[in-house]
């Protein structure tokens, strides 16, 4: 996808190349990123729903206090992206509202 | 405001911001008095902050008729107030008044309910319908009961509301009809003058009102003597888990365990008497969260995320205080360990008592003299 992210990567810092896949889409991240890092590089926008009125959220406090970073990462429904670190073919998507408890995970 | 050696006025003065003191404070404020709420800061044990939010009237005075009735008479002035904050704040409350559940692990737990109930009913002269449910009726209700539930006891006019919305919305309310709320830090002495009262805090000088009413939690306990009153409350610690939000999958709320409008779920009633220490101990939280598990195994898929310690305020009976002081006319204490079961009484009648003088509510029973042997 065409990387419209308004976050600039500082080269303060060089890792090993990762790759990732943002709804889909692979995005090369650093080994040392969170999965919240990656959404904000990827330039995705809103990478969750709230649960009532579906509103739009994105990762804001990075150090896994304000849980708006909530997102599906590897079909685990969720998940702080903030507190995730990449690896390598790492599915990341966008959590949809509330996770339903009916569903296979974390059993 | 208030250098030190300048004296604020207000008519009333509340002491203690916790709901039981703006919801008193916003029932005065309809009387058409002028309020001013004393708060005392960030570092106060907020019990107002750490509840679990039921609206709860089933055992509730077991052994005290007039307790089951004050907790009746809360719970039907409920959806008024609740329609009322919403009009004047857009604030929903999340009120949900449509019955309660409390889970029995065992037979025997079940049965000593059973029989307390009963009892209560007995002493009503019959109008307390709560029923029986075998683990078959109760999945009827909630699907998702697990094997280990012996069943549960029904009551419908138990319920829930979202006790920060409700305190958010009492505040706002409180705020746009005039009342104030002053951030005063400690309440160190409070005496009568010739008429009315002097107040001194720690932050913002002094206050001189007609009538003072202590709704100070624990801190009643240092107040009230100055008042000619008698408050012997102590802290008694419940902890509370927190989930992820999940989808709606819980109808009612249980004694232990209910399910908020956006989903998280909530896990308490706990036990400790651990003195000012609001803390938490991961030994109580098993405790807890494993009883939960047995009561819906599919919270065994839920993650939690969150856990606290907030100190209830206890009475050595468990019951309210409420009591004008015989010593200073003027003078009020209301001090309880369910806010916001109480709290449409609060608002209510409660109020009505405190700006009138007279009730027709029980309240003898509730004196501050009843610990004195």
């Amino acid at each position: 996808m065409t990387n419209v992210s308004n976050f600039k990567r500082l080269p303060s810092r060089h890792d090993a190349s990762v790759t990732v896949f943002v709804e889909g889409q692979a995005v090369q991240v650093q080994a040392h990123d969170s999965a919240a890092a990656a959404i904000l590089a990827a330039g995705l926008g809103h990478s969750r729903t709230t649960p009532i009125t579906g509103s739009g959220r994105a990762p804001y406090c990075m150090m896994g206090v304000c849980f708006e970073c909530l997102v599906e990462i590897d079909g685990q429904a969720n998940t702080q992206g903030c507190m995730t670190l990449v690896r390598e073919g790492m599915q990341i998507k966008r959590q949809q509202q509330a996770r339903l408890l009916t569903d296979s995970q974390h059993d | 405001m208030g250098l030190s050696g300048n004296h604020n006025q207000a008519e009333i003065c509340v002491i203690g911001g916790g709901v039981v003191g703006l919801s008193v404070a916003l029932g005065l404020i309809r009387n058409g008095h002028q309020v001013c709420v004393l708060d005392e800061s960030d570092l106060a044990f907020r019990a107002s902050r750490g509840n679990f939010g039921l609206v709860w009237v089933q055992g509730k005075g077991d052994s005290l008729a007039q307790y089951a009735q004050i907790s009746r008479r809360s719970a039907r002035l409920w959806q008024p107030l609740a329609k009322r904050l919403q009009a004047d704040t857009g604030i929903d409350i999340q009120l949900q008044q449509k019955g309660g559940l409390f889970f029995c692990l065992t037979e025997a737990e079940l049965q000593a309910r059973k029989q307390m109930l009963s009892q209560m009913q007995v002493a009503v002269g019959g109008d307390y319908p709560f029923e029986v449910l075998d683990l078959q009726q109760l999945r009827e209700l909630e699907p998702e009961a697990g094997p280990e539930v012996a069943g549960a006891t029904w009551f419908p006019e138990d319920g829930h509301l979202n006790p920060l919305l409700f305190f958010r919305a009492l505040t706002d309310s409180f705020l746009k009809q005039g009342g104030q709320i002053i951030h005063s830090g400690t309440v160190s002495d409070i005496r009568a003058l010739t008429q009315g009262f002097q107040i001194q805090t720690s932050q913002n000088g002094l206050w001189q009102c007609q009538k003072v009413v202590l709704c100070a939690g624990l801190g009643n306990q240092i107040l009230a003597p100055m008042l000619g009153l008698n408050a012997p409350v102590v802290p008694n610690r419940g902890q509370v888990l927190i989930s992820e939000r999940v989808k709606p999958f819980l109808t009612y709320p249980t004694g232990h365990v209910r399910q908020t409008g956006e989903g998280t779920v909530q896990i308490g009633d706990s036990k400790e008497d651990v003195g000012f220490d609001s803390g938490t101990r991961i030994e109580v939280m098993a405790k807890i969260a494993n009883r939960a598990r047995k009561m819906y195994p599919i919270l065994n898929r839920v993650r939690l995320v969150r856990a606290w310690g907030a100190l209830r305020v206890m009475t050595p009976d468990g019951y309210p205080i409420y009591q004008q002081s015989e010593v200073h006319r003027n003078a009020y204490l209301v001090t309880c360990h369910s806010g916001i079961t109480l709290g449409a009484l609060h608002e209510g009648p409660i109020a009505d008592w405190i700006s009138q003088g007279s009730t027709d509510l029980p309240l003898e029973v509730f004196n501050d003299q009843r610990f004195k042997l």
